[in-house]
């Protein structure tokens, strides 16, 4: 770890002013910034922990029915608040699926949201990496792709976002509220993150300084409260990021489906929401030929980025998989192993 | 730079020490403090073998700025007995022979413990899916899960499951 100047502010204007200045970072919970920092792979000049700021731990229901989450609320205490839990089912499936006790423990929404590529070459200072240096190269290409984008990557970049919790969120409309140097904005989440183009070093639209203090639900995001599902996919299923995942939620009205949300986890540069996917379920009767057919029309632009054409038909299985899911109800309480494709036998000794 | 001076309450006591920016909780309790129960095994939040209680909640020490405890209450492996008695626990880790090597052993009494002050009445698999951020390479998790819900069922006042 380099050495850096360490602030405290003690309220939203003064982060925002200290961190406009080049060279500094935010720490929230820290269980990816303190792990970049390890590493050298991020070097800030100056660190604001922004942990013990007011009035950003609150979870609200806003006069217009929609829901806000202040960005530092703790991962495990947004996914352990029943009636946030109770309306948006699929978020809470997310959150609990998603990294270990320890860590949803001291991560926080808003951190979440801005977590790091897991790319290995981005991690590993020797590798060339066009997001750590630009211009640099990317090793990741030829290298080991297996675990690499298969939608909405470039030539320059092919490392995914790995949020589960992100996942959910975006197939929701959620809204990201952002706080700068120049006032106060909103941004929904699916236009957070920016794909690589030929700026992979820019992976969100946040300039310098600007805080994200909260995400909102819309009300009609609790909507899809009945049906609606998280399902992930992990080479270890009790604790790892996602292969691939896949958030589904249906509102579905004698017998058919009026809406449809679906966005997929681990296989862009961003949470990746399927637009045309939903399309294809509005009206359709939730059998599995239209999931499949869903499935299809999600992964229509999808091109393997190197050895992971795999994870393309992969993705389409889960996708298709979350839907029948989804369409099955929402169950009245979560699997001990959230979002598992593996559902254990009750009194099952490996969970 | 000059050091931080950070004043933090450790297994009941009042602590003052001086750190550098970038040195982690881990690091200050282990070098500074000469607490070293509190183990790194990985130093990137997947082993579990730091974990430390902060302000009521178990986190990974490795992952912790030791200028973020600032005003925290911290209880790490050294503070979980009572003086010289061991907490139920401990006890049953040692009953069952739950460790061969030891390494992950502080992280997982610490990570039982909050488990158990949150949830006295864990099923198995709520304790197994709580403590999959503790990693032990060779006791294959079983002894320790037998101990875990031993302890459980001690502190309960029930009688030890069969
Ligand atoms: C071993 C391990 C396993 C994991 N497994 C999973 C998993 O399975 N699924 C998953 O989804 N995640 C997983 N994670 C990632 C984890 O969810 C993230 O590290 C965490 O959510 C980040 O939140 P934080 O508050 O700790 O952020 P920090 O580490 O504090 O910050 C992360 C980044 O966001 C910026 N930032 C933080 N807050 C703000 C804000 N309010 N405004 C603007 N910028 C901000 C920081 O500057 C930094 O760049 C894992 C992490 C580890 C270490
Ligand atoms: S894929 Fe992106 S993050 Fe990974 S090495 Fe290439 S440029 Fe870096
Ligand atoms: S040393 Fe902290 S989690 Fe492994
Ligand atoms: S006893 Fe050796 S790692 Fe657990």
């Amino acid at each position: 770890m380099n050495r850096f100047e360490y602030i405290r502010p003690a309220t939203i204007a003064e982060a925002v002013a200290a961190a406009a200045a080049p060279g500094a970072a935010y720490l929230a919970g820290g269980t990816n910034l303190i792990d970049l920092l390890k590493g050298g792979i991020v070097r800030p000049e100056r660190v604001v922990d922004v942990t013990r700021l007011p009035g950003l731990d609150a979870i609200e229901t806003l006069a217009d029915g929609s829901v806000r989450i202040g960005a530092l609320v703790r991962n495990a205490d947004l996914a352990h608040d029943p009636d946030f839990a109770h309306r948006f089912p699929a978020v809470v499936e997310a959150l609990l699926s998603g990294a270990s006790a320890q860590l949803r423990n001291a991560a926080t929404v808003g951190g979440n949201l801005l977590q790091r590529t897991r790319c290995a070459y981005f991690y590993d200072v020797a590798s060339a990496c066009n997001k750590r240096t630009p211009g640099a190269g990317c090793a990741a290409r030829g290298g080991d792709t297996r675990l690499a984008a298969v939608l909405g990557w470039s030539e320059h970049c092919i490392a995914t976002h790995p949020s589960d919790f992100c996942v959910p969120l975006v197939a929701l409309d959620a809204v990201v509220e952002i706080v700068g140097t120049a006032g106060s904005r909103d941004v929904p989440l699916e236009s957070l993150h920016r794909l690589p183009g030929d700026t992979p070093a820019r992976e969100s639209v946040l300039e310098p300084g600007e805080l994200i203090v909260a995400v909102r639900l819309p009300a009609d995001a609790a909507s899809f409260a009945a049906h609606a599902r998280y399902l992930k996919l992990r080479e270890r299923t009790s604790y790892a990021f996602a292969v691939v995942s896949a958030a589904a939620a249906l509102r579905i009205e004698h017998g058919a489906i009026v809406a449809a949300r679906i966005a997929l986890g681990s296989v862009a540069p961003k949470p990746w929401r399927a637009h045309a996917a939903e399309a294809v379920l509005t009206g359709a009767h939730p059998d599995r030929a239209a999931f499949r057919r869903a499935a299809e029309a999600a992964l229509a632009d999808a091109t393997p980025s190197g050895d992971n054409g795999f994870r393309i038909e992969l993705s389409r299985r889960v996708v298709a998989r979350a839907l029948a899911r989804a369409a099955a109800g929402t169950p009245a309480r979560l699997p001990a192993l959230p979002a598992s494709p593996f559902a254990p036998a009750p009194g099952g000794l490996h969970a | 730079m000059s050091k931080h001076h950070v004043t933090t309450t450790i297994n009941g006591e009042e602590t003052e020490f001086l750190c550098e920016t970038q040195e982690t909780l881990l690091d200050v309790l282990r070098n500074t403090l000469n607490l070293t129960g509190s183990k790194e095994g990985c130093a990137s939040g997947d082993c579990g073998a730091c974990s430390v209680i902060a302000d009521g909640t178990l986190v990974c020490s490795c992952l912790m700025l030791g200028v973020e405890a600032e005003g925290k209450t911290i209880t790490t492996v050294e503070g979980i007995a009572d003086g010289e008695t061991l907490h139920p626990v401990q006890r049953q880790f040692l009953e069952h022979a739950a460790l061969q090597c030891g390494f992950c052993t502080p992280g997982f009494i610490v990570a039982t413990k909050a488990l158990l002050d949150a949830n006295p009445d864990p099923t198995e698999e709520e304790a197994r899916y709580w403590l999959a951020g503790n990693l032990c390479r060779c006791t294959g998790y079983d002894k320790i899960i037998r101990a875990v819900m031993d302890a459980a069922a001690e502190m309960r006042g029930e009688a030890r499951a069969a």
